[in-house]
C-alpha cells in the first residue's frame, strides 16, 4: 500500500520532471543556435535569478501575478471549465483598480483604500469572468472561444478606456494611485531585497491560493463545483444546481485573476499602464497544468515561471530573452504529454 | 467623390480579407476533421516570418511563399502529433503552439535580423500598376499571386469537403470517429493531413500580410487569425459563410481606414465588433448551426 502511494506520487512528479529537464535541453540548444556555449547561458541565467537577493526579489516579484493568475486557472479547472480569458481579466480588473485608487481622497489610509481597491480588483475581475460562465451555464457556449473572444474585447475597451480620458492626458498611463492604496515593498524590511518588486502582493497571493484550494475542499458550493468538473450530468441527478456552480467557478477565477493587479498596479507601478501585467494571464495556464491541482503546485510552478522570466532578462545581452517564451511553450506541451502518458500507463497498470 | 470612396472601400475589404478568409478555411478543414485549432493566428505569424525569411536568403519570392507554406505545414503538425498521436486536449497544445509562435517569431528576428520589430524589407512581388486611384489599387489586389492562391482556397475547400473521398473521410473524422474508424477510416492519419493542410492555408493570410508590408514585423497579424476563427464559429464551421463572415469583417476595418479621417469613429470599439458578434452567435449556436460532433473526441479513448 505504502509501495503503491509512492509510485503514485511518482507518476504526478515525473510530468514535471520531464518538463524540466525538456526546458533545460531546449535552452541549450537555443543559446547554441545563438553562437553562445549553452553551460555559461545557463550560469548567468541562474546568477540573475538566485544568485543575488536582487535577482530573488525580482523572481518572486515576477511570480506573483503568475500565482494568481495560475490559482485562476486550476479554480475554473476543477469544474472542467478552461479559463483562457485570465488575460483579459487581469487587464479590465487593473484598469479599474487603478482608476479607482486614483480617485480615492488623497489621504485615505491604508485600511480604508486597500480593501476598496482590491475589491474593486475582485469584483471586476469576477464580473468579467462570470460572463463566459453565464454563457456556458445558459447557452451552452464554450468557454474557450467565450473567454478568446472576450480577451480581445477587453483589450478593445482598455485602449478605448485609455484613449478616451483614463489616461493621463498625451500618455498611455493612468494617474497614481492615492498612497494608501500602494502595496508596501518587502525591501522595506528586508534590505537585501531593496530595489527589486517584489511587495506585499506576494504573501497575498499565496495567501488567496491556499485559501482559494481550501474553500474548494471545505465548502459545499467548493465541493460541488468539484463534482460538477467530475460529470455535470451525474451531479445534476444528485441535485446539484449545475448552472449556478459553473458560473460561480468562472466569476471565481475571474476573482482570482483580478487580484493579479494588487502585484502590478498597487505593488510596483502605482499606476496602470497600457500592457502592464501583459501575458500573466497565459503564463496562468502553463502554471496551473504544471502545479497539478495543488495550492503549493501553483506556487511553485509560479516560481518556476517567475525564474524563466526574470532569468530571460538576464542572458538578454547575450541570447534574446524571448527563448525563455519560448520555454514555456515547450514546458506546456511536454508536460501534457507526459501527462498522458502517465495516465495511460496507470490504466494499463490496472487493468493488468 | 462618393463613388471614389465606395470603390476604394470595395479594394481594401477586398485586400484585407485575405488573411481573415486565409485563417478562416484554416480553422473550417482542422475543426471539421475534428482537430481544434486556436492556433491559427500563430500559424499565420509563424509563416509569414518563414516567408520572410526564405525571401531574403534566396532572393526570390516563390521560394518566399514556399518556405512560408512550409513553416506553416511543420508548426501545424506539430500541434496535429500532439493531438493526434499525444492525445493531448487540443486547447492546450493550441494555447502552446500560439506562445511558441509569439516567442519563437520574436527570437528569430532578433537572432536573424537582430531587430526587435521588422525583418529587412523584401522585394516580394511587385505586379500592376503603380498609383493611388482606386482603379491601380485594385489591380494591384488581383495581381497579388497569394491573393490568387487565396481565391483557390476558397473554391478549392468546399469542393474538397463536399465532392472528394478525402473530404467525406475527413467530416467523417469529425462528426463520428468511432463509426468513421468501424467503416475502415485511417482517423488519425485524415487527422492529421487537415490539420497540416489548415497551416498551409493559415500560410497563405500570413504571406499576404508580410508581402504586403514587403517585410516581417514583430506580432505583425494582430489577432487576424482569431477573427478569423471567429469567423468559423460565427458560420457554423461552413467555409462558405465563413468566407462571407471574413468579407464582412474585412469590410469593417476598410470602413474604419476610408472613414477615420471623415468620421469621428471610436476605432478601438469597432475592433472589438467581430468578437461580440462571435460571442451573440455562440449564444445562440443551439438553433440551426452547431460544431462538428467530434471535435476533440478520439475514436478509441482509452488505447
Amino acid at each position: 500500500m505504502r509501495r503503491a502511494k509512492l509510485r503514485g506520487l511518482g507518476a504526478g512528479a515525473w510530468p514535471v520532471v520531464t518538463a524540466l529537464a525538456a526546458a533545460v535541453l531546449v535552452l541549450d540548444l537555443l543559446a547554441w543556435g545563438y553562437g553562445e556555449a549553452p553551460l555559461a547561458t545557463l550560469g548567468r541565467a541562474f546568477a540573475g535569478t538566485w544568485g543575488t537577493p536582487y535577482g530573488i526579489g525580482q523572481v518572486l516579484f515576477k511570480a506573483t501575478p503568475l500565482v494568481f493568475a495560475g490559482a485562476s486557472v486550476a479554480f475554473a479547472l476543477r469544474a472542467g471549465l478552461f479559463n483562457i480569458g485570465a488575460e483579459g481579466q487581469i487587464a479590465l480588473a487593473s484598469l479599474a483598480a487603478a482608476l479607482v485608487g486614483a480617485s480615492l481622497p488623497a489621504h485615505t489610509p491604508a485600511a480604508v483604500a486597500l480593501p476598496c481597491v482590491c475589491l474593486v480588483a475582485t469584483v471586476v475581475g469576477g464580473a468579467y469572468g462570470a460572463v463566459p460562465g453565464v454563457l456556458r451555464a445558459r447557452f451552452g457556449a464554450h468557454e474557450v472561444i467565450a473567454t478568446l473572444m472576450l480577451n480581445r474585447i477587453a483589450s478593445a475597451i482598455v485602449s478605448w478606456s485609455l484613449a478616451h480620458g483614463a489616461a493621463l492626458h498625451g500618455t498611455v498611463r493612468t494617474a497614481d494611485v492615492v498612497a494608501g492604496a500602494r502595496l508596501t515593498s518587502l525591501g522595506t524590511w528586508l534590505p537585501a531585497w531593496r530595489g527589486s518588486a517584489v511587495s506585499l502582493a506576494l504573501p497575498l497571493a499565496v495567501g488567496v491560493c491556499f485559501a482559494a484550494f481550501a474553500w474548494g475542499r471545505s465548502s459545499r458550493a467548493g465541493r460541488e463545483i468539484a463534482w460538477v468538473g467530475l460529470g455535470a450530468r451525474a451531479s445534476a441527478a444528485q441535485g446539484v444546481p449545475v448552472a449556478r456552480r459553473l458560473v460561480q467557478a468562472m466569476a471565481g477565477a475571474g476573482a482570482l485573476a483580478g487580484l493579479a493587479a494588487t502585484s502590478t498596479v498597487l505593488g510596483y507601478k502605482g499606476y496602470y499602464e497600457a500592457g502592464l501585467g501583459a501575458g500573466a494571464g497565459f503564463a496562468g495556464i502553463a502554471v496551473a497544468l504544471l502545479g497539478r491541482g495543488h495550492a503549493l503546485g501553483i506556487v511553485l510552478a509560479a516560481l518556476l515561471f517567475g525564474t524563466l522570466d526574470q532569468a530571460g532578462l538576464s542572458i538578454n545581452a547575450r541570447v534574446p530573452r524571448e527563448a525563455m517564451d519560448v520555454l514555456q511553450a515547450v514546458v506546456i506541451l511536454v508536460v501534457a504529454l507526459a501527462d498522458v502518458a502517465a495516465r495511460d500507463a496507470a490504466r494499463r497498470e490496472a487493468t493488468t | 467623390m462618393s463613388g471614389s470612396v465606395g470603390a476604394t472601400m470595395a479594394v481594401e475589404t477586398l485586400r484585407m480579407s485575405v488573411p481573415y478568409v486565409c485563417a478562416a478555411l484554416g480553422g473550417v478543414v482542422s475543426e471539421r476533421s475534428g482537430v481544434v485549432n486556436i492556433a491559427l493566428d500563430g500559424l499565420m505569424l509563424a509563416s509569414a516570418l518563414g516567408g520572410v525569411a526564405t525571401a531574403i536568403a534566396t532572393g526570390s519570392a516563390v521560394a518566399g511563399v514556399a518556405g512560408g507554406v512550409a513553416t506553416g505545414v511543420l508548426l501545424a503538425l506539430l500541434h496535429a502529433v500532439v493531438v493526434v498521436r499525444g492525445r493531448v486536449d487540443g486547447i492546450v497544445s493550441g494555447v502552446a503552439i500560439q506562445l511558441l509562435a509569439a516567442a519563437g517569431t520574436r527570437f528569430t528576428l532578433r537572432a536573424l535580423y537582430d531587430s526587435a520589430s521588422n525583418s529587412p524589407s523584401i522585394e516580394g512581388f511587385r505586379l500592376g500598376p503603380a498609383g493611388a486611384g482606386a482603379t491601380e489599387a485594385l489591380a494591384r489586389v488581383l495581381l497579388d499571386p497569394i491573393a490568387w492562391l487565396a481565391l483557390v482556397a476558397v473554391a478549392g475547400v468546399p469542393w474538397l469537403l463536399r465532392s472528394t473521398r478525402f473530404g467525406l473521410r475527413l467530416r467523417g473524422a469529425g462528426e463520428n470517429p468511432e463509426a468513421a474508424a468501424a467503416a475502415g477510416v485511417n482517423v488519425g492519419a485524415v487527422r492529421i493531413a487537415a490539420v497540416a493542410l489548415s497551416g498551409a492555408l493559415c500560410a497563405l493570410g500570413g504571406l499576404h500580410l508580410a508581402f504586403d508590408q514587403h517585410r516581417f514585423e514583430s506580432g505583425m497579424t494582430g489577432g487576424r487569425g482569431f477573427i478569423g476563427l471567429a469567423a468559423v464559429i460565427v458560420a457554423g464551421w461552413r467555409p462558405g459563410r465563413a468566407v462571407l463572415a471574413c468579407l464582412g469583417f474585412a469590410a469593417l476595418d476598410a470602413a474604419q481606414i476610408v472613414l477615420q479621417d471623415r468620421v469621428a469613429v471610436a476605432h478601438e470599439l469597432l475592433q472589438a465588433l467581430p468578437y461580440v458578434a462571435t460571442l451573440v452567435a455562440i449564444a445562440g449556436l443551439t438553433r440551426g448551426a452547431r460544431a462538428p460532433a467530434g471535435l476533440g473526441r478520439h475514436p478509441d479513448p482509452h488505447p
